[in-house]
């Protein structure tokens, strides 16, 4: 833990936009015979978005689950502020503010919006020896939940029960969560996947303004979308990395436009 | 009805139930107040249970073992020839049976689903064995508890355990504490993150709940409110055997939590007075009366999802739907 807190500090010593915060180096992952990550290496940047595209099955939520520790890699190191992060587990490394959303929703489903969201933000300050006060009187973890709400566009919709919403709503909710949760850098997995024109459009917006002070890493099929705001953008095939690089020299890349985009899709 | 009067009627029944507990020495025979005391010491254990399999998700077919091993630290805390002070070996019963929770936690707590109902019998069993085959717990008879624990503090005697009539408000008075206890626990910020494991832990730990250490803590818990209920079975009946930890006990009680309903409180006191009423009905029909007990709670979990306590709601929606639709 004091080495985790330590990473912390680290990474907010120095709000230079530009600045690497979280690295990958040389991740490869194999399922049995399968590399479904062979030596990535992706760098995360404070005030950048860095988008990572690649056909269905390309490895993009394998690298994600690598950086957010739900997978350890079979080799390769992460980095977070310049320190060694691979040995930590999922719940360590949000507590170092890495924080991420699910390609496939994975929300409490039972759960109100609001509830959803208050553990979010319950987890920054969890507390958890005041065994006789009401959660629902901890108001400054209430605040930072009912922002990330009305952030992720769910305004109104605090007392729906998750389970109950449209796809599109419950998508919406998988981001308020990580919203909630005040990450510092953001792995989200196809985030506009499912959602309405109108959200997207929105939730565009939203990552605009949130990679102000953020690192973003952002999977997604939406290529108006990802051109839109990306940054960086690193074009995965079959496991490796095919190319990195400003949204121009992606664009105009053949390797690219043979391996992935095609004919027509730019 | 909206929530708030359905909270409220609920509120009032709970409060029904409890004057009738109060009053009931006053009509009731010393027998039936007895038996009614000791629902509410099962009462306690099965709260203590739903902590676990109703509100964190995690089914022990073990929890007798806690209560088990409270109670044989009345015994043997116990001298021969003098009763022991109640305000030694009411906390030693509790924290024995709350130690051996933790250290039985760090093992089973990392198995999931089938595995952990597996272990945590298996550990249960092992604690079954200590009682029954060494020479600590006197064998398969028990051992007698000559004296109810002297409640005398600095020279004062606050109540007498060996008036029933005392004992048995005791008993009420343990009952109501570990229910508000319970009640606040499960609002606090410690609660919501139990219940927030039950409805999907993977996504509790990627926001960065250590989940295993919460699990650890409701363990223990638990483990410990099943010791109050297994010293007050102790000091109730004076004497303790190597089958209050049986598995029986452990499944009789996670019956008491299914037939009430599980993740709710007051549930699980239902369920310990509905067990506990038709075990008797049974047994004055017939010696198989376990077989009607299975039968019955077969019927409640086909039939009846949300136990007893989920009653009054279906009821009420079959009710207002039949309304709407004439
Ligand atoms: N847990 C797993 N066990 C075995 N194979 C896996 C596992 N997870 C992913 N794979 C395989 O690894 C490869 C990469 O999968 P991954 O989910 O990372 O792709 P993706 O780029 O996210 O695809 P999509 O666009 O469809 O989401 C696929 O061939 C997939 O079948
Ligand atoms: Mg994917």
């Amino acid at each position: 833990m004091a080495e985790a807190d330590t990473v912390i500090q680290m990474a907010g010593a120095a709000p230079v936009t530009g600045e690497a915060m979280l690295v990958a180096e040389r991740l490869t992952r194999r399922f049995g015979g399968l590399a479904a990550n062979q030596d990535v290496c992706l760098t995360l940047e404070r005030g950048k978005l860095h988008a990572l595209l690649g056909p269905n099955g390309a490895g993009k939520s394998t690298c994600i689950n690598m950086l957010s520790g739900d997978l350890p890699p079979s080799e390769g190191r992460i980095l977070l502020g310049g320190k060694d992060i691979t040995g930590l587990g999922a719940a360590q490394r949000s507590r170092i503010g890495i924080g991420r959303s699910y390609q496939r929703t994975n929300i409490f489903p039972q759960f109100s919006v609001l509830e959803n969201c208050r553990l979010a933000a319950q987890s920054r300050n969890p507390r958890p020896w005041k065994l006789f006060t009401d959660a629902m009187h901890l108001f400054d973890t209430l605040e930072r939940a009912r922002a990330a709400i009305l952030e992720a566009g769910l305004g109104g919709r605090e007392e729906r029960i998750a389970g109950t919403m449209s796809h599109g709503e419950q998508r919406q909710l998988e981001i308020a969560m990580v919203l909630a949760t005040d990450a510092r850098v953001l792995l989200l997995d196809e985030p506009l996947a499912g959602m309405g024109s109108d959200e997207s459009a929105q939730m565009v917006e939203l990552l605009r303004g949130l990679k102000e002070n953020r690192a973003i890493l952002l999977v997604e099929h939406d290529m108006d979308a990802v051109f839109a705001v990306a940054d960086t953008i690193t074009v995965m095939v079959n496991g490796v990395v095919l190319e990195s690089g400003p949204p121009e020299q992606i664009r105009n890349s053949a390797d690219v436009q043979t391996a992935y985009l095609g004919d027509g899709h730019v | 009805m909206n929530p708030t009067t359905q909270s409220r009627v609920a509120m009032i029944f709970k409060l029904a139930v409890l004057a009738g507990v109060i009053a009931f020495p006053v009509f009731g025979s010393a027998f039936y107040t007895e038996m009614v005391a000791k629902v509410l010491v099962l009462a306690i254990f099965a709260m203590s249970l739903d902590l676990l399999v109703g509100f964190t998700g995690l089914v022990s077919l073990g929890h007798a073992a806690y209560f088990g091993i409270a109670a044989y630290a009345v015994a043997l805390a116990t001298p021969k020839y003098d009763p022991a002070n109640l305000w030694v070996v009411f906390p030693l019963a509790v924290l024995a049976a709350a130690l051996a929770a933790f250290f039985i936690g760090l093992f089973v707590l990392r198995t999931k689903g089938i595995y952990f109902i597996m272990v945590t019998l298996a550990f249960a069993q092992m604690a079954y064995y200590i009682f029954h085959d060494t020479p600590l717990g006197g064998g398969s008879d028990g051992i007698y508890v000559n004296f109810k624990p002297d409640a005398t503090i600095a020279g004062w005697t606050p109540f007498d355990l060996n008036e029933p009539l005392q004992l048995y408000y005791i008993v009420v008075l343990a009952l109501v504490a570990v229910f508000a206890f319970l009640s606040l626990v499960l609002r606090s910020p410690f609660g919501r993150v139990l219940v927030g494991i039950r409805s999907n832990e993977h996504r509790m730990q990627s926001l960065g709940y250590a989940t295993f250490r919460y699990k650890l803590a409701a363990f223990t818990l638990a483990g410990a409110l099943a010791g109050v209920a297994g010293f007050l079975y102790a000091v109730l009946f004076g004497f303790v055997t190597p089958e209050y930890l049986s598995w029986h006990q452990s499944g009789n009680v996670l019956m008491m939590v299914i037939l009430g309903g599980m993740g709710n409180l007051g549930g699980a006191v239902l369920g310990a007075f509905a067990f506990i009423g038709l075990q008797e009905l049974f047994s004055d029909w017939t010696k198989h009366w376990q077989l009607l007990m299975g039968g019955v709670i077969v019927a409640a979990v086909l039939f009846m999802p949300g136990g007893l306590s989920a009653l009054p709601r279906r009821i009420l929606k079959v009710v207002n739907g039949e309304r709407g639709n004439g």
